[in-house]
């Protein structure tokens, strides 16, 4: 853990070097942030909860992309069928077993693990580039394997799941979508920072950085990287299961490479290594669309391309990861950890050299 | 079940197809073995090649040769001007961050794409003033004469590219790059001069592949998955090999068809995956490929 960002506080024992919270100040912005967020959706827009919704969502995903990219360094193309899975299992055992969600939230965590092992077995011969290729070409095959089942039982359009109820409570309104979404958000974010925090946390950061130094001190090499995939496309499948509640509706198109891209540039954009960045690369990621229709109605230009909307928005997309990529490469948490730093060594610049 | 096919037309169709496939996997293997970058962006910047065509017929109106001439030279330079454009910030960064580069990139030329042609589709061929005629070849095959056109460009594109890696100095250079950049650099090799015509030569060949596949079947918004489909071919071959990109076309082509025509036409698009996931099951550096790159620490 890094030293504490104020003056005064001085750590006198281990438990203190892990805490996620040291200082008084950290404690009290949390707090504050937790009763912001307690009070939001009763303020808030039914848009704004919407937008609040989808960022939630979509962050138990991002964390777990970047605990595999950004803290295990593998790299993967295929989290998109993964949600697909997760959506999938949840629309299948629905349609034709009427399951309810205590049971497809379950079994889409199974189909999960068992996913992270598939995907995860290219990783122990395979680095860099070919396992980007082969998590690729996985994700088609279990696109594919939903789209089948869409064109062989006949939901050309897909597949329409009705919103989950848990003893007898039916979660339809958005504000409960909210309470759930955001406690699932927090447990998420605070089973990452464990995991990081513990034992596994740092074997994935020792094969991060060299896997033959890893091996020799230890480290199962193999066990860590397996744990990596399993751990990651677990929570995926299950942020893909919690999205097909949400929306009530699953189909294999939703699920194309450019949404595996958005999750690989909240990674990117947020800052690869930190959860804090990616948490900033979601809500860049999920506000970036309304960003880009709020820029064309201001710039007057709404009408005219209103029906190819989506490639303004790819293309914008493009350009701005394209600038993060070669101009920032440490993303939105690098400039957030820049403007702390402008504070805190004010009025020096920068860190004295052989500190 | 489909009538039985005859097996010349079938023979035909998996050269048409391999012969496609080969054209776009030169353009991967060209990148990726000067420069170490694995270009996912090709799809795209072949549908660029061909909608270049559908510009240059429609501004050179009345003279197709020299429209043709200018979509390839248009071709050439949209390469040269990529590279210098954006690839060149990423040379020396990681493979990560040069992969998303090329990713964004796709990104960006296919929104771009969208916004200044529109959605529909277009036949440059019509608007070049020329005809795609069926062939018959002997008594039971047939061949459109712009897939023969397409055999014939891969077969003079494939002889040219070997016999220019080999005798020619840029050539050398290229294949030096390739081998030990720092080595190559310090015997006086301009390495962005170098990557910069292997970005060019490459746009260059996938416009001529998507020039092709326009003047067949149309420019539509979906080409560039065929440059994906496109990429186990270059895979199985070896990502550094242009010979085993020939060799891997002709596997995953047969592949496809006989899928295709045996099994169920809707697999025409995860084969190429099927395909690509034995390789790196069986044989992860391909066929043809350099082995150094898995085992390195």
């Amino acid at each position: 853990m890094s030293l504490p960002k104020a003056s005064g506080y001085f750590r006198t024992r281990y438990e203190d070097d892990a805490a996620l919270l040291d200082t008084r100040w950290r404690c009290g912005a949390f707090a504050c942030l937790l009763f912001a967020m307690a009070v939001f959706p009763f303020v808030a827009s039914q848009f704004a909860l919407d937008l609040a919704n989808q960022i939630f969502l979509t962050a138990i995903g991002a964390v777990a992309l970047m605990l595999l990219t950004g803290y295990a360094g593998q790299i993967s193309l295929g989290h998109a069928g993964l949600l697909a899975a997760g959506a999938f299992t949840a629309g299948i055992l629905y349609r034709e077993l009427s399951a309810p969600i205590w049971i497809t939230l379950p079994a889409a965590a199974s189909v999960g693990a068992a996913l992270g092992f598939i995907f995860g077995l290219p990783s122990l011969r395979l680095r860099g580039l070919y396992l980007a290729v082969s998590t690729l070409a996985l994700h088609f095959l279990v696109v594919h394997v939903g789209q089948e089942y869409e064109t062989r039982r006949g939901y050309s359009t897909g597949v329409v799941i009705d919103p989950p109820s848990v003893a007898g409570f039916t979660l339809a309104d958005a504000r409960a979508w909210y309470a759930v979404l955001l406690a699932t958000c927090i447990a998420t974010v605070l089973f990452a920072l464990n995991l990081l925090r513990a034992r596994t946390g740092r074997a994935w950061r020792a094969i991060h950085g060299r896997e033959a130094v890893a091996e020799a001190l230890g480290i199962d090499v193999r066990w860590a990287k397996l744990t990596a995939f399993v751990v990651s496309c677990t929570m995926t499948t299950v942020a893909g299961c919690l999205f097909a509640y949400y929306r009530g509706f699953v189909s294999a198109e939703a699920f194309s490479l450019f949404v595996t891209i958005q999750y690989v540039a909240t990674v990117i954009v947020g800052g690869v290594g930190s959860i804090l960045g990616a948490l900033l690369g979601t809500v860049f990621v999920v506000l970036f669309p309304y960003g880009i229709e709020a820029a064309m109605g201001a710039l007057g230009l709404t009408e005219r391309l209103a029906s190819i909307a989506f490639a303004v928005n790819y293309a914008a997309f493009g350009v701005v990861m394209l600038l993060f990529l070669a101009f920032e490469p440490q993303g939105l948490a690098g400039i957030w950890r820049r403007v702390q730093n402008w504070f805190l060594l004010w009025p020096f610049r920068q860190r004295p050299t052989g500190r | 079940m489909p009538p039985d096919p005859d097996p010349v037309q079938l023979a035909v169709n998996v050269l048409v197809l391999a012969s496609l496939y080969a054209l776009i996997s030169c353009g991967y293997v060209l990148i990726y073995r000067v420069s170490r970058v694995l270009s996912l962006a090709h799809g795209e910047l072949m549908m660029l090649g061909a909608y270049g065509l559908a510009v240059c017929a429609s501004l050179f109106s009345g003279h197709p040769l020299l429209a043709l001439a200018m979509s390839l030279v248009l071709a050439l330079t949209s390469g040269l001007a990529v590279y210098g454009a954006l690839m060149w910030r990423m040379t020396g960064e990681s493979v990560l961050a040069a992969v998303l580069a090329t990713i964004a990139l796709g990104i960006l030329l296919r929104g771009a794409m969208i916004l200044a042609f529109g959605t529909q589709t277009l036949y440059p061929l019509s608007a070049l003033g020329w005809t795609n005629p069926s062939i018959p070849l002997g008594d039971s095959a047939r061949i459109s004469a712009a897939s023969l056109a397409l055999v014939a460009s891969t077969a003079v594109v494939y002889g040219a590219l070997f016999v220019g890696l080999r005798r020619t100095r840029w050539g050398v250079r290229m294949r030096a790059a390739g081998q030990n950049p720092l080595l190559a650099a310090q015997r006086g090799i301009r390495l962005h001069a170098v990557y910069a015509l292997a970005w060019a030569l490459a746009t260059f060949t996938g416009g001529v592949a998507g020039m092709l596949i326009a003047c067949d079947a149309g420019i539509e918004a979906t080409m560039a998955i065929i440059g994906l489909k496109a990429f186990p071919a270059a895979l199985v071959g070896g990502l550094d090999s242009l010979a085993g990109a020939l060799v891997g076309a002709a596997i995953v082509a047969i592949a496809e068809v006989l899928m295709i025509h045996f099994v169920d036409p809707l697999l025409s698009d995860v084969v190429p995956f099927f395909v690509l996931l034995a390789a790196l099951a069986l044989r992860p550096w391909g066929l043809f490929g350099t082995r150094e790159e898995l085992d390195r620490v």
